[in-house]
């Protein structure tokens, strides 16, 4: 019996070399001859461009070359759509705007790019930035959501004649019917804020061009490395088996790195074969902020319509959604807000519509959550203020609500970021309640404790908020498993990691097959040389997509290994076992021949072979799944306020969570950790802000408030279930968005009851110890 | 453009002799001129702590530090510490309590743990917190890495037994 090593807290095969600087990170390639790119950015967030003038930054010494769109020619053109449109929804209307990778008449977002510097080195090319000068006739700045989509607005892009970029309708059943039969109507507008990515390591690209050869070799920071390739292809007019796309080690992804059709995508592969020499472009932490993408902007005009009871009988949420100065990454945030706000409640009647609006900001992609925790934001806020308005207690309120566990799979009848009906696929959200209420004592705090603190003047609050994290979504991934003749085994695909384990848990999935080591099993990722098909890292599917997919090719490996040691060791299959990276014959272990050996006869080098033989001990797999994988949870915080400051201390944080099965606890765990410091870092301290004019003013580490190791609670304690996945064989989900989506609803819910005196309704998703202060002065004055 | 200027800094116990740029960031200098890439920039300015590296025995952010202001210092980068076939108590502390995901900002905690630990052999939990908030990490929500710290004070201590 070959061991299984799923669900083990196996350390990571990936660890010796990024612990002691042995990996290769984006900034860690040089090449001789190599020549560096800067970008220089648009200071303005609107406005026409009448002319750039690079004379004096091209007499500097070291200055290679500097080009602006008009230098491109015809190779300048808008790059494809990376999400095609919502098609799939009836009578939705999308206006397709995709990237401009550098402006050419007009200048839509501050830090658009405008001009590229290829210098001798990376200071020269940054001290030429300086001479270019933009010439700009000034149009108005639009940045209020709602305010954009009023006539009179300045336009983003005038040839559509509003900046409206999208309307989705999605209805289910009929709620302005269970409006007028409800016993309360609760109406609420709420904001979701706007935060960065904020990964450590920045975006960047390097490309080498061979020019005798005719190959383009490319690394990039990217989370999407086969799209990304595909984009430079049509391009360049290459061939996709000219592209040599590779992710070095990436430093963290959390969203922004999955855009491709970008400047640095299309214009460094182009100067690379323009110059014949390797060009490195290294993003630094400002065009980050500035020209990176980034998320959260949403304005929900929210209702939820209940009987005296409790019982929900319906939910209206019409919502404005920034997509920032163009929308080449389609719907994907807000349909995922759509789906994620009935995602935990029987809602039996529910009136969602998007309003997706052109905005003078940077373009806004996915950021780890990715609408889901706007969607569970929105609907754990409109519980809690039918809770206060119904005098019930808000656990009993959303115990009164849970979709039953026997109510899955569940059709919910809203259509998904991946465009077919979003159907739960499996979930038990009782016992995740339960569990964290059990965990945090909450009757015993409700009851006793609490009652005594504020008797001593004390401001410590409880919040408890359920969430789903939708994942796994297809269309498909890929993974190609082969035996070496080392006996060692190669797992390889093209999917990309920043972080999340891979090389780990990929490996477990492969051993469990094989009985082979998992450090025996090295595993290759985003390698469109050695594998050439896939996707990318978003909507957590990783382990479950690439996963699956190893874990199939595993299984042909294992059948074609026990196929060929069954005849040379002229024993049935079925009296053969695959361990210890032999195949043995199960009472005579001694009768044996190693994987590596099988892996040579796999490969005849002479001879005949029988018709339909396949060389090698090798196989390829292909996943994709019907639709996607539903984590879930329930997650409690005891926060302590310090009523004079406003400053919050997380006492205690329980979260439950339900991811299915676990290849690697102990990675599943960092995941959560990981979401949740996002989680309170967009709660209470991480916010892009830009001024009346479309500035950024927090294009900083000084500015933009990253939460450290004294933001974050003594112990994150981290409870599971497993409710295995019915949609793929390991019964994994995803689990790299939970975090992050969960906090703020909870966040806010506990404030607001550590300040009770107050009755605060906390309709943002991010305060910080000022806004507090002002939210806690407003309820005084009411 | 100014003259460059010559500077003798030892890194990692070698000795280089150099003619620099004065504006040459040491952050640069470490990965660019002498090719030790496992110090590694988050920020460039001084926030995030990637680039830390030890000065004369202290913790430095080196991509706010001119090389000049390193003339004649004794510079350690994480490529100080263990290899991968042995690695360093730290590093290997880091590793059993998965202290690290993508490890870009590592080799910063590392260096700032080397320091803390040296001045601090036994922290508690809220010490080991406190000595690591001025690193950034955006993957493990920094529970990991507090622990680590305090295994990697523990294996250190056992080491000198």
């Amino acid at each position: 019996m070959t061991e299984s090593l799923i669900s083990k807290s196996i350390k990571r095969n990936e660890d010796p070399r990024l612990l002691t600087g042995n990996s290769t990170f984006i900034d860690d390639i040089e090449f001789p001859g190599m020549l560096h790119v800067a970008i220089k950015r648009s200071d303005y967030a609107h406005g026409v461009i009448k002319s750039i003038d690079t004379s004096e930054a091209k007499k500097i010494p070291g200055v290679v070359a500097i080009y602006t769109a008009e230098d491109l020619g015809d190779y300048w053109k808008a790059g494809p759509l990376q999400v095609p449109p919502p098609t799939a929804i009836p009578g939705a209307i999308f206006h397709a705007r995709p990237l401009e990778c550098i402006a050419k008449n007009k200048i839509r977002f501050s830090g658009e790019p405008i001009a590229v510097v290829v210098a001798e080195s990376r200071y020269i090319a940054e001290d030429a930035l300086d001479y270019i000068y933009l010439d700009v006739e000034m149009l108005d700045y639009v940045g209020d959501l709602e305010k954009a989509v009023e006539p009179g607005s300045a336009l983003v892009h005038e040839d559509l004649g509003s900046n409206l970029a999208a309307d989705v309708v999605q209805e289910v059943g009929n709620y302005e019917k269970a409006a007028a039969e409800a016993d309360v109507v609760i109406k609420k507008r709420i904001v979701t804020t706007h935060v960065a990515g904020g990964a450590i390591e920045n975006r960047g690209f390097v490309a080498q061009w061979d020019d005798n050869m005719k190959i383009l070799n490319c690394w990039a920071t990217t989370q999407g490395p086969i799209p990304m390739r595909n984009s430079i292809a049509r391009y360049l007019g290459l061939m996709e088996n000219q592209i040599r796309m590779i992710n070095p080690s990436i430093g963290g992804g959390f969203g922004p790195k999955i855009m491709s059709s970008q400047i640095d995508d299309v214009i460094i592969p182009w100067i690379a074969m323009k110059l014949k020499k390797p060009i490195k472009w290294f993003e630094d932490r400002r065009e980050n902020f500035l020209g990176t993408t980034s998320e959260r902007d949403q304005v929900h005009y929210a209702e939820i319509a209940l009987k005296n009871d409790g019982t929900i009988l319906g939910v209206k949420d019409v919502f404005y959604h920034n997509t920032g100065a163009y929308d080449p990454y389609g719907m994907t945030i807000p349909l995922n807000t759509q789906t994620h706000v009935i995602s935990n409640y029987k809602v039996p009647n529910y009136y969602t519509e998007i309003k997706m609006v052109f905005t003078n900001q940077m373009v806004v992609t996915p950021v780890r959550g990715a609408g889901r925790s706007h969607g569970i934001f929105v609907m754990e806020r409109l519980l809690d203020a039918a809770a206060k308005k119904l005098g019930m207690d808000p656990v009993e309120l959303r115990r009164k609500n849970l979709l039953p566990p026997e109510a899955f799979p569940f059709k919910t009848g809203v259509t998904g970021q991946d465009f077919v009906e979003n159907i739960l696929d499996s979930g038990n959200y009782p016992m995740a309640l339960e569990k964290t209420v059990q965990a945090l004592e909450y009757d015993k705090f409700k009851k006793e404790i609490q009652p005594k603190l504020r008797a001593e003047g004390k401001h410590k609050g409880i919040g408890i908020i359920m969430f789903t994290e939708g994942t796994a979504v297809g269309p498909y991934e890929g993974a190609k498993v082969m035996v070496g003749v080392t006996g060692k085994v190669n797992v390889v695909c093209a999917y990309s990691n920043q972080g999340q384990g891979h090389y780990t848990t990929l490996a477990q999935i492969c051993a469990s097959q094989l009985g082979v080591k998992v450090t025996d099993i090295n595993v290759v990722i985003g390698d469109t040389g050695q594998f050439q098909w896939g996707v990318g890292a978003f909507a957590s599917r990783g382990i479950t997509l690439v996963g699956t997919a190893v874990h199939q090719a595993s299984l042909k490996v294992r059948e074609k290994a026990l196929e060929l040691g069954s005849k040379l060791l002229n024993t049935p299959k079925e009296e053969l076992e695959l361990e210890d990276g032999c195949i043995r014959i199960a009472d005579l272990p001694e009768k044996s021949i190693s994987l590596g050996e099988l892996a040579m006869k796999a490969n005849p080098t002479r001879g005949t072979v029988e018709e339909g033989m396949e060389p090698g001990l090798e196989a390829a797999a292909y996943y994709g799944p019907p639709h996607g994988a539903t984590g879930f949870g329930c997650l409690g915080m005891i926060i302590d306020v310090d009523a004079e400051t406003c400053k919050p201390k997380i006492e205690r944080l329980v979260l439950t969570d339900d991811c299915g099965t676990p290849i690697n606890p102990m990675i599943v765990d960092g995941q959560l950790h990981g979401g949740l410091q996002m989680g309170i870092g967009e709660s209470f301290y991480e916010k892009l802000v830009y001024d009346e004019y479309g500035q950024m003013v927090t294009a900083s580490y000084m500015d933009y408030l990253f939460p450290q190791a004294s933001d974050m609670p003594a112990k994150m304690e981290i409870k599971h279930s497993v409710t295995p996945s019915p949609l793929n064989p390991l019964g994994v989900k995803g689990i790299g968005e939970a975090g992050a989506i969960c906090v703020p609803a909870c966040f806010m819910q506990a404030l607001e009851d550590a300040l009770y005196e107050n009755d605060l309704d906390i309709v943002e998703s991010s305060l910080n110890p000022s806004m507090l202060f002002h939210y806690v002065q407003k309820a005084k004055s009411a | 453009m100014a003259d460059k200027m010559k500077v003798k800094i030892t890194v990692n116990g070698t000795l280089y002799e150099r003619e620099v740029e004065p504006r040459l960031l040491l952050s640069d200098f470490i990965r660019h001129d002498l090719g030790l890439t496992g110090t590694h920039v988050g920020c460039e300015h001084g926030l995030c702590g990637a680039c830390t590296v030890l000065m004369n025995g202290e913790a430095v952010r080196s991509c706010i530090l001119f090389t000049v202001m390193a003339d004649g210092a004794d510079i350690k980068t994480v490529e100080s510490l263990g290899t991968m076939e042995k690695m360093h108590p730290i590093q290997e502390a880091f590793q059993e309590k998965h202290a690290l995901q993508c490890g870009f900002c590592t080799p910063g905690f590392l260096m700032t743990t080397v320091e803390y630990l040296g001045k601090n052999p036994n922290p508690t939990a809220e010490e080991a917190r406190e000595a690591i908030d001025g690193n950034f990490c955006r993957c493990t929500g920094y529970e990991n890495i507090v622990e680590a710290v305090q295994l990697a004070a523990k294996k250190m201590a056992a080491h000198e037994q």
